[in-house]
């Protein structure tokens, strides 16, 4: 039996294509993939959230405890509402999740995690927390849905959506949030666009949904998601990063602090293992579709590497990747991608591809 | 969902079309285009190329995937629709209209062991249980 978000009988009435991701019910697309895409760059479109997790965690050593438990420093966090993107990571230095904290009062925090992987983050964070700090209270919050509208013109629909919701929200900031009335509305997202993200009560998901296409939000689905992420150039756990990779080696090292004093679980291994290995763009210049795990030959004795994400960029309207490769490969270089029994060039580029709808390629 | 009566079609999701000089026209269904999605991307096998029934000879790429076309009789490749390659599109407009490559087949008794649309109908409703 595959789980359902809140919005699932909405997409259904939208004539959704329903794909099993990871065990739940999602939308992959509502016609076509690409329109959508198009639709986010160029004006509105909106992605049910839902199958992620928002947990709060409360009490007087939550500060202290996100410090030792995320790789990036939550002292970064000093004023409400205030967001910040973490890995996760295993004593071995694995990325466990990735993750999104917002710092709400001294004693309520709250995360974002992946779907795939909330169970077992719970479960680590449970048991870390009854080893350093038993006070504190970790609240899944199944309770709320998620949606995220993303696109240029994402803002100003939500603002009529959600009457005064303008005046509390127009002076976010990227990665701050904000409670107002029934809704946590954040100004993050996964596309490389301006937008939202908001967290409500999932009883209320449908009509807002509604009113929010009404507006003019096209709806999107998870097929749309990930070419977007991917053009942002945004990392997707389990395909370009998991807990047998380590940050440094996946294009997180801007997520870990290594300077400072602080100890937390998994940086005593980032130490000890420098990187031999990037996550890097790449571009097609042969005819063809870069795809996840293809494998790479370079110029540095011939040492190869892999694609860890790769697709059709609808923008670019060329084919680009993420891949691992080895340290010596710089933006400039040229490689060489086993696609099925032919070897097709592209070029190693720095990501992301795509930002607030231009090309940075 | 319509299919064509007057084409032949295979469990793998290709249509051929016998034209009236003898040679075949090959695309792949409205129902292989709706599992795919968006294209992206077609490889058509070279003009002269002999195919064995059952080959892959071409892969179609959507947004979400790649997916292997079949030849679905013997035969020499004798003309591509070069237009894919910069408007994989238009088998999603029309994947009846959309050929990818036709052939001198090298049997025309290839064509017998192939669905007329009442059987691939069928292929298709199975497929949906």
């Amino acid at each position: 039996m595959l789980k359902t978000t809140p919005l699932n009988q909405t997409h259904r009435n939208q004539n959704a294509k329903m794909v099993d991701f990871g065990g739940w019910d999602m939308p992959l697309h509502y016609g076509s993939q690409l329109d959508e895409h198009h639709k986010v760059r160029s004006d509105a479109g909106m992605f049910d959230v839902s199958h992620m997790l928002a947990v709060d965690i409360k009490g007087d050593s939550a500060r202290p405890f996100l410090r030792q438990l995320l790789a990036n420093n939550v002292d970064k966090l000093t004023q409400s509402g205030k967001a910040l993107y973490s890995c996760m990571l295993s004593p071995q230095g694995g990325v466990i999740d990735d993750l999104i904290t917002y710092y709400l009062t001294e004693s309520w925090f709250r995360i974002v995690v992946n779907a795939g992987t909330a169970d077992k983050d719970i479960a680590w964070i449970q048991a870390r927390r009854d080893d350093l700090a038993p006070d504190l209270e970790i609240t899944p919050r199944r309770d709320l849905a998620m949606i995220a509208v993303q696109g240029p013109n994402a803002r100003a629909k939500v603002w009529q959506v959600i009457a005064g919701s303008q005046t509390a929200t127009e002076d976010l900031k990227l990665f701050q949030a904000v409670t107002y009335d029934q809704y946590f509305i954040a100004r993050t997202g996964y596309t490389g666009e301006d937008g939202f993200e908001i967290l409500l009560p999932a009883a209320d998901a449908p009509n807002f949904w509604n009113a929010l296409c009404a507006a003019g939000v096209a709806p999107a689905g998870l097929g749309a998601r990930d070419t977007l992420r991917l053009e942002a150039g945004m990392n997707l756990y389990g395909q370009d990063m998991d807990e047998t990779t380590n940050p440094l080696e996946s294009g997180l090292a801007w997520t870990v602090d290594l300077k400072s004093e602080r100890d937390f679980i998994g940086k005593q291994a980032l130490l000890e293992n420098p990187a031999r290995q990037q996550l890097i763009g790449l571009l097609l210049l042969d005819r063809g579709v870069l795809r996840s795990h293809q494998k790479i030959v370079t110029q540095y004795d011939n040492k190869e590497g892999e694609i860890t994400s790769g697709g059709f960029s609808p923008t670019l309207n060329l084919s680009i990747a993420l891949a691992r490769l080895p340290s010596e490969v710089s933006p400039g270089d040229e490689v060489q991608v086993v696609v099925r029994d032919k070897m097709l060039r592209a070029k190693v580029v720095k990501y992301p591809f795509v930002r607030n709808g231009k090309s940075l390629i | 969902m319509d299919i064509p009566t007057n084409l032949k079609y295979t469990k793998s999701h290709e249509w051929v079309r016998l034209e009236d000089d003898g040679t075949a026209t090959i695309g792949i269904t409205q129902h292989a285009q709706e599992l795919l999605g968006d294209m992206v991307f077609a490889e058509i096998p070279k003009v002269g190329r002999n195919l064995k029934q059952g080959e892959e000879c071409a892969v179609v790429e959507s947004v979400k995937a790649a997916a292997d076309v079949y030849a679905p009789i013997s035969g020499e490749v004798i003309s591509i629709n070069t237009e894919l390659e910069s408007a994989p599109e238009k088998i999603n407009q029309d994947a009846y209209a959309a050929w990818l490559f036709k052939l001198k087949p090298a049997n025309t008794s290839d064509l017998d062991g192939l669905m007329d649309a009442g059987s691939y109908q069928k292929v298709l409703e199975s497929e949906a249980h």
